[in-house]
């Protein structure tokens, strides 16, 4: 009896003994990602690193990247978060990581060397995860996450659908793409298809829009409460998604649709035009490899003002700012987005590179691609984003639009109303 | 025995005792009691999952009262709930009193009727989403359930099932059933088998019929099995979250919300982590209420 208490003692106490017990630097680094298909390709890259710097890289995965961004959140809690990771959640939680110290202000470390490795990469991509000077968010000013490729949202259309259709061109106005779309429906084929079962998609279209009809510092001051959304330029937006529906554009059961079905059906060419992000190349690729289509931004509706699309670091990594391997850490990051590297991600995992040097690798469908980087935009680089309550409001009263239960000017007075309700509460 | 020896062995009995049990009961509390009494701390209070907590007392609760959309969604669980109580029990039990008996292939049938529980509630959305996908190509329904309706002579009764706010609650709780009823199959036959059969020779003796049957001799004996079976029903319908998710994503607009997702939704599109315990401790006495109400409703039922 004595001894099994003697022994439970000393567990106990071992183990609480590991709990404490500081990390120590060593030539082992630890990563944790979300990116499925490209696993097999860091695995490759790290190996390469052991044999040129004697620094092993541990690469780990989990998914899918809801879990993913659980387990980090859970992971800084209680502080064992790797030497690498990236964050997925919205800039207000990067912000969060940032001020609890867990993630590593990278600033200096771009700007050696004349900035080299800053202006190897995509401005907006660095952007994502940098803080300017007085942010809202009250973070100290610099560069906090590392790129390694970017992305952006846009419309694609299938060649062969238009064609068939008799559309020898894709649509250069809002007003030519529900043209073109009746079109395809009179022929049989479905005009539009895209996941807005997932509102940050769903969120992204409108956005795009609203940045067209009404210029994005009446966006932002939206967002302030400066204008409300019942003004006739939100009620035009909304009057997209009533429009439509009304002619036949969008596929069936499209606000109940994730984008991997949505993938599949413009893969198997059962829509014409979708809405996706640049991670679909690879994902089309893999579906139907002799699909033949082309990328163009959402054809605008206004000539007012431009129309942005979303586009922004596709995949950013962090350093953890309690690391003792930080140094190893942002030198594996530096050599992972200098240009061979990146030609080498780009070519194996068909993602726009962050480097802007390894772009003359990539296939055309990818320069296209990112050509829309020059007039991209995202809410992580905007200087305020929307209540989360009030965007739920916005995207859910979208999908009701579409379902044709409330109009247009009803949705605009129900967001109104959510916004209206956080305002009081000081929100 | 001297006492003062006796009260020692006993401790030293006791204290062996609690050193066997101690490991379950520390996994217990570190896993169940700690998260169970950190949530309800949290519940007092707005924290977005990292950096600090402010204390906002009642205020969660203040504004769960006022959330129609909660209290839509707890009547949202209610419903696949009813559906599951009435419609999957039905099915379980009627299906477990056929296999009771001397049937050919039963035990063929046990197996396939067992197959929904043991899949994945992905895989279960999954194969759902294709039977009942409302797209046409080529001038052919390309799901399963509208391709038959219409290549059968009914296709006024073509529809968008699960984009449709009329339909989609209701198809989401009937395929909900569907996944679930092997359970209530397996634990009803399990408790039909146990019933002496001497006890169905006596009920036909005294001239009683099949109804007569069912009513007087299998309902009393099975009333424990009913239990279990009515209060698993409730606990697992009320949290049914997977299965949503896998069919309609983020939902068709707040139609399809139920509870869990709710909370989900809290914490991760709006980083409202104290709002979230708020709901899911809310959730919690709902429940347990229901399941207590279950309890007490049998126990009356058993007295009878």
């Amino acid at each position: 009896m004595r001894k099994l208490a003697v022994w439970c003692t000393c567990l106990i106490l071992l183990s609480l003994t590991g709990c404490s017990k500081p990390p120590e630097p060593s030539n082992k680094i630890y990563l944790w990602h979300w990116m499925t298909d490209r696993n097999d390709t860091f695995q490759k890259l790290a190996q390469q690193y052991k044999e040129e710097t004697g620094i092993e890289v541990s690469i780990q995965l989990f998914a899918p990247s809801d879990a993913y961004s659980q387990k980090i959140i859970a992971a800084g809690q209680s502080n064992v978060l790797p030497d690498i990771y990236g964050i997925l959640d919205k800039k207000s939680v990067v912000a969060d990581f940032i001020k609890a110290g867990l993630v590593l202000d990278l600033t200096d470390a771009m700007e050696a060397d004349g900035g080299k490795w800053k202006d190897s990469l995509f401005d907006k991509a660095l952007a994502d995860k940098s803080f300017e000077v007085g942010n809202i968010y009250g973070v100290k000013p610099g560069i906090y996450g590392v790129p390694i490729d970017v992305t952006n949202e846009q419309l694609l259309y299938n060649k062969k659908l238009l064609a068939k259709a008799g559309i020898a061109t894709p649509p250069r106005t809002y007003q030519e793409f529900i043209k073109d779309a009746q079109i395809l429906r009179r022929v049989g084929i479905i005009p539009f298809v895209s996941g807005w079962g997932e509102l940050w998609l769903l969120d992204c279209f409108a956005s795009n829009y609203a940045f067209n009809i009404m210029g994005e510092q009446k966006v932002f001051a939206t967002f302030r409460g400066e204008v409300k959304y019942t003004d006739p330029e939100w009620i035009k937006v909304f009057n997209i998604f009533a429009e439509l529906h009304d002619k036949g554009v969008l596929m069936d059961g499209i606000v109940t649709k994730g984008n991997k079905y949505a993938e599949q059906d413009f893969a198997l060419e059962r829509a014409a035009f979708a809405f996706n992000g640049s991670w679909c190349v690879n994902v089309y690729h893999d579906m139907n490899p002799h699909l033949d289509y082309g990328v163009i931004p959402p054809p605008p509706m206004s000539t007012e003002w431009p129309l942005k699309i979303w586009g922004s670091a596709g995949s950013s990594f962090m350093v953890n700012g309690n690391s003792p391997n930080k140094t190893k850490a942002v030198a594996f990051l530096k050599w992972l987005t200098s240009k061979e590297q990146q030609v080498v991600l780009s070519k194996e995992t068909n993602n726009l590179p962050s480097n802007k040097e390894a772009l003359l690798g990539v296939s055309p469908i990818l320069r296209d691609f990112a050509t829309g980087m020059d007039q991209s935009t995202h809410p992580n680089i905007w200087p305020l984003n929307e209540d989360p309550s009030v965007s739920e409001a916005f995207d859910k009263g979208i999908q009701d639009i579409i379902i044709g239960e409330k109009t247009p000017q009803q949705v605009s007075e129900d967001v109104q109303m959510v916004k209206d309700s956080q305002n009081r509460h000081g929100n | 025995m001297n006492p003062k020896v006796k009260a020692a062995v006993i401790f030293k009995d006791n204290l062996q005792n609690f050193f066997f049990v101690l490991p379950a009961l520390s996994i217990f509390c570190v896993f169940y009691i700690y998260p169970f009494l950190n949530m309800i701390f949290l519940s007092f209070h707005e924290w977005r999952g990292i950096g600090p907590m402010h204390f906002t007392g009642l205020q969660n609760y203040k504004g769960l009262m006022s959330d129609h959309l909660w209290w839509d969604s707890i009547g949202h669980a209610g419903y696949i709930t009813l559906i599951a109580l009435t419609f999957q029990n039905a099915l379980a039990f009627a299906l477990a009193l056929a296999c009771d008996r001397e049937i050919r292939m039963k035990r063929f049938y046990r197996v396939v009727f067992f197959i929904p529980p043991v899949l994945s509630e992905v895989v279960v959305g999954l194969i759902w989403n294709w039977i009942l996908n409302p797209e046409m190509q080529n001038g052919q329904h390309i799901g399963l359930l509208n391709h038959l309706l219409y290549t059968s002579g009914f296709p006024q009764l073509v529809h968008n099932w699960l984009g449709d706010p009329k339909t989609a609650l209701t198809t989401i709780a009937i395929v909900h059933s569907w996944k679930g009823f092997g359970w209530g199959f397996i634990v009803l036959l399990a408790g039909l088998q146990t019933i002496d059969k001497q006890l169905y020779e006596a009920a036909k003796i005294d001239g009683a019929g099949a109804w007569k049957t069912f009513t007087n001799v299998i309902i009393p004996m099975m009333l424990p099995v009913i239990l279990v079976v009515v209060i698993l029903t409730i606990l697992g319908s009320m949290q049914v979250f997977v299965l949503i998710i896998a069919m309609v994503n983020e939902g068709l607009v707040n139609h399809t919300d139920v509870p869990v997702t709710r909370i989900f939704s809290a914490m991760q599109n709006t980083n409202r982590f104290g709002y979230a315990c708020a709901e899911a401790v809310i959730f919690g006495m709902v429940l347990i209420g229901v399941s207590f109400m279950a309890k007490k409703l049998s126990d009356k039922a058993k007295q009878v």
